[in-house]
């Protein structure tokens, strides 16, 4: 049995299924990332597991333990809200040494753990600061901080890094996994950013309406989409319909194909290699290290993407190419 | 479980409070019908209401909430808007000067009229029954100044003054157009929801008209009460009722506002 | 009185430098309300504030001040301070616990608006209709005393009560500072995020923790603040006090209100000395709302 073990869990407001027979299992020291569109559920569950809400039907165990019907104060689960939810009354080693005051720890001891928890997010130094004098990743910081301080037994994240700059939340990304890394916690990772996801989770769940789409390690999610919407959702696929397959490779396949644009092969007008079909360049994005052509051939636009090696590479609009895609690139997706 | 007990509580804090609402309304009313002293009627009313002296004090509240709700606006809605144009830097000023009519109680402010208008001083505007009907609606705009610029500005500040000023000057308009064509519309339930919380606050006001000695619902409430016995509980319901369609107008033109808002 | 806190948005950069003709026709726009305001507001009460500091003849004194500290006057300020005092105390306690209970106690929706509502009309419906009714109801004739005795067997003016006296008008102001309070404290109790009630319960603390070390805290300049305005609107209050008890009770806007009306003392210059311990009075009070206000502000930011 996992160590985090959601059997056949439903939640229902009203009328309204947020939540539909979801099964989730997560070993203990794991990195699972919760993923999908606003509205799929990903945070009602986390909240199940939380204790914030409880759930219309199913069970939650950890360690074994059924934990369904517990309090979140018994719980031991800690949690990292999105808005930070710093208590702005208390000062950030007050708001740390809260869940241990909590604990009637006495209070030397709070001081150490505080000191150490500090030294882990590297805040040290900004003990008497009041939340609203730190800037908004700092906050986080101490967030994480306090729900780490107490030894939790699972870690939630809901989307702590949305609020974020772009350049911190890179940087805080980072540390967040690193820190996890290191302590061994189990750990539950809500967003909607398919990037952040991929770079930091030992698996994913990909969530919609309801209802578990895909679960599997990073790389198997990104490149071996099984729905066409987990397809659409990791971004970047080419998606053909089943007319427009059969009209550029003379498939015949039962609902989506999708191709990732990194996985078609460019190759000069002149080469006749077997399998490959002509195209020509309507358009070209530069995505940095990366130039995305659109090519259009047998009345089908693909997106394609080359390495951008150097100026005389590129490929100018209106060229004919010849584009090649192996067989193990091609996904028939529901 | 803590949650139902909070709900419990909730609950008999809303009961007990009603309760201290409601009794004194409800006893109020029911006095109200007792003039007749064998049945319950509404004599108490019928006798209030084809009193000639509340048709004319009523009357004269009326005509002063008017036009102290239009002076009021004319007067705060432009300065409203000019500070959110022109003179942002302003506004802690102007909006400590509308807070002073809280902070400075009424009967101070009238006092000072007394004393800075009398009919010796350079301005006697005491001295004549126009000029102190005018003194009382400037009284009255003091009055609302904290309610109206609120309203107001809170409506100007939602939407985008600076933006449709300039969109509208780029297309033509003047001034006079800008004000009355593009932010008018704009704020107007702001401005309605203002205008009837005045008209509350200034139909029964008694410091005011009664130290100016001017013919208002006020100081004629006030005497009656000290004159009769069922008539007074009468009139504290139509005073009541008055405050709360001007409260529940004011929920409408809020609404509306909100509806209108969304749609765009 | 319907206070919403406002929050300031950085002032936006009016349109660069001008020519000087441009920047007088700018500060023409605010000259008719900074003039209405002049005439109507600061200059009357600013010559309040001057002849309180002098005699009949325009000559400077601290007489008139000085005798404010009679027996008499100095109970009537009491009087007020207590009446202020208490009802802006009890009105800030309950309309706390009403908010609190129309806004977080999980009651039905139409709860709230509902209450909001009535506590915009209840809140202006002070001065004289208000007095009509609690004399309508706990009077000497009133509805509620005469059931008490019809039913109960109670004498309620047997106890010592009257509604003419100081329990009577301290709850009579009851009835517009209580919904004054849940009107000004709504945003307050909406300013409080259930990330915060959720955080305290995942780190261990429960219900009662998080209100004492948390809540309350985090209210308590609001709530102070508010009652300090609390104060300042019972202290100025007259219409209410002078409908229910006409000139029987001593407290010092009715002094102010007869002593204009020139049935006592006619005095003028007292009159001054009073109006000032008014201001003085009402606007330390507001001056710490302001300050408590400004200052949770900065905390939220």
């Amino acid at each position: 049995m996992a160590f985090l073990d959601i059997k056949q869990i439903n939640k229902r407001f009203g009328t309204q299924q947020v939540v539909c027979d979801m099964d989730i299992a997560i070993e203990r020291g794991e990195f699972v990332t919760f993923l999908g569109p606003s509205g799929c559920g990903k945070t009602t569950v986390l909240r199940m597991i939380a204790g914030f809400e409880a759930p219309t039907a199913g069970a939650i165990c950890v360690g074994g333990q059924d934990i369904t019907a517990q309090s979140p104060q018994k719980r031991g689960i800690g949690i990292v809200f999105q808005n930070y939810a710093l208590f702005p009354n208390l000062t950030v080693e007050q708001n740390i040494g809260f869940g241990l005051k909590v604990r009637k720890l006495p209070r030397r001891e709070i001081a150490a753990k505080v000191a150490e928890v500090l030294r882990l997010v590297e805040l040290n130094g900004k003990e008497g600061h009041y939340p609203h004098e730190l800037s908004g990743g700092q906050r986080q910081r101490v967030a994480l901080a306090r729900a780490l301080v107490v030894e939790p037994k699972i870690l939630l994240l809901d989307e702590p890094l949305s609020a974020l700059d772009a350049r911190i939340r890179k940087n805080l990304r980072e540390q967040i996994r690193d820190i996890q890394r290191r302590l061994q916690l189990t750990t539950v990772f809500v967003t909607h950013d398919q990037e952040e996801a991929l770079t930091m989770s030992d698996r994913i769940y990909v969530m919609n309406q309801g209802k578990v789409e895909q679960h599997g390690t990073a790389e198997e999610i990104y490149t071996q989409p099984e729905t066409e919407f987990v397809a659409r959702f990791m971004g970047n696929y080419n998606l053909l319909k089943a007319e427009e397959a059969h009209q550029l490779l003379g498939l015949q396949i039962d609902g989506h194909m999708a191709i990732r644009p990194e996985s078609i092969h460019v190759l000069s007008a002149g080469s006749h290699e077997l399998g490959t079909f002509e195209g020509v360049i309507r358009r070209h994005q530069l995505l940095g290290g990366v130039i995305r052509y659109q090519v259009e051939s047998r009345g089908v636009a693909l997106w394609v993407d080359r390495l951008n090696r150097n100026v005389a590479d590129l490929l100018p609009v209106g060229a004919s190419v010849r584009l090649q895609i192996s067989d193990d690139d091609m996904r028939v997706v529901r | 479980m803590t949650r139902t007990t909070s709900r419990i509580g909730a609950w008999i804090a809303m009961i007990v409070g009603s309760l201290y609402f409601l009794l004194p309304l409800a006893a109020t009313f029911l006095f109200s019908l007792k003039m007749r002293r064998d049945a319950l009627s509404f004599d108490a009313y019928k006798v209030v209401l084809t009193d000639p002296q509340f048709q004319a004090t009523f009357g004269y509240s009326t005509l002063m909430a008017v036009l102290t709700i239009v002076s009021g606006i004319v007067l705060v809605a432009p300065t409203a808007f000019w500070i959110q144009l022109k003179l942002p830097r302003l506004r802690a000023v102007v909006e400590f000067i509308t807070l002073l009519p809280l902070v400075i109680p009424a009967i101070v402010i009238v006092f000072g009229y007394l004393k800075m208008y009398n009919s010796s001083a350079w301005l006697p505007l005491t001295a004549h029954e126009r000029s102190t009907d005018f003194l009382l609606v400037a009284s009255y705009v003091t009055l609302s100044l904290p309610y109206l610029y609120r309203s107001i500005d809170t409506g100007l500040r939602a939407v985008d003054v600076r933006g449709l000023t300039e969109a509208a000057q780029s297309l033509g308009a003047g001034w006079g157009g800008i004000l009355l064509k593009v932010i008018l519309p704009n704020v107007k339930s702001a401005i309605l929801s203002g205008a009837f919380l005045t008209f509350a606050v200034v139909i029964g006001e008694f410091t005011m008209a009664s130290l100016l000695s001017r013919p208002a619902f006020g100081p004629y409430l006030q005497l009656i009460g000290a004159n009769r016995a069922y008539e007074p509980a009468a009139l504290a319901i139509i005073a009541f009722l008055v405050t709360w369609a001007s409260m529940g107008l004011i929920q409408v033109f809020a609404r509306n506002g909100r509806a209108k808002r969304k749609a765009a | 009185m319907a206070i919403t806190d406002t929050v300031d948005e950085p002032a936006a950069v009016s349109g660069g430098t001008r020519p000087r003709a441009g920047q007088f026709l700018t500060w023409l726009g605010v000259a008719p309300f900074m003039i209405f305001a002049l005439l109507f507001l600061i200059l009357p009460t600013a010559q309040l504030m001057v002849g309180a500091f002098q005699d009949a003849q325009g000559h400077f004194t601290l007489n008139n001040i000085a005798r404010l500290f009679t027996d008499d006057i100095l109970s009537a300020y009491w009087i007020s301070f207590k009446v202020s005092f208490v009802s802006a105390a009890t009105g800030a306690v309950l309309g706390l616990i009403l908010a609190l209970a129309a806004i977080q106690g999980g009651l039905p929706a139409w709860v709230r608006p509902t209450l909001m509502t009535f506590s915009g009309v209840a809140s202006n419906f002070a001065g004289v209709p208000l007095a009509f009714a609690f004399l309508a109801t706990l009077g000497r004739i009133g509805l509620l005393t005469a059931l008490l005795r019809q039913y109960l067997d109670f004498d309620l003016y047997g106890t010592g009560f009257s509604i003419l006296s100081f329990t009577g008008l301290t709850l009579t102001y009851l009835y517009f500072q209580i919904p004054l309070m849940v009107l000004i404290i709504a945003p307050a109790i909406d300013g409080m995020k259930t990330e915060w009630r959720e955080a305290c319960e995942s780190l261990g603390g429960s219900g009662w923790y998080f209100w004492w070390h948390v809540a309350l805290p985090i209210l308590f300049p609001s709530i102070l603040g508010s009652a300090l305005l609390l104060f300042a609107n019972a202290f100025g209050a007259v219409a209410t006090a002078y409908a229910l008890t006409g000139s029987s009770l001593n407290i010092v806007p009715i002094l102010l209100f007869a002593q204009i009306r020139g049935d006592v003392l006619h005095d003028q210059n007292l009159g001054y000395a009073l109006a000032l311990g008014m201001i003085v009075v009402t606007g330390l009070s507001n001056a710490g709302y302001i300050w408590l206000r400004a200052r949770t502000e900065r905390g939220r930011a």
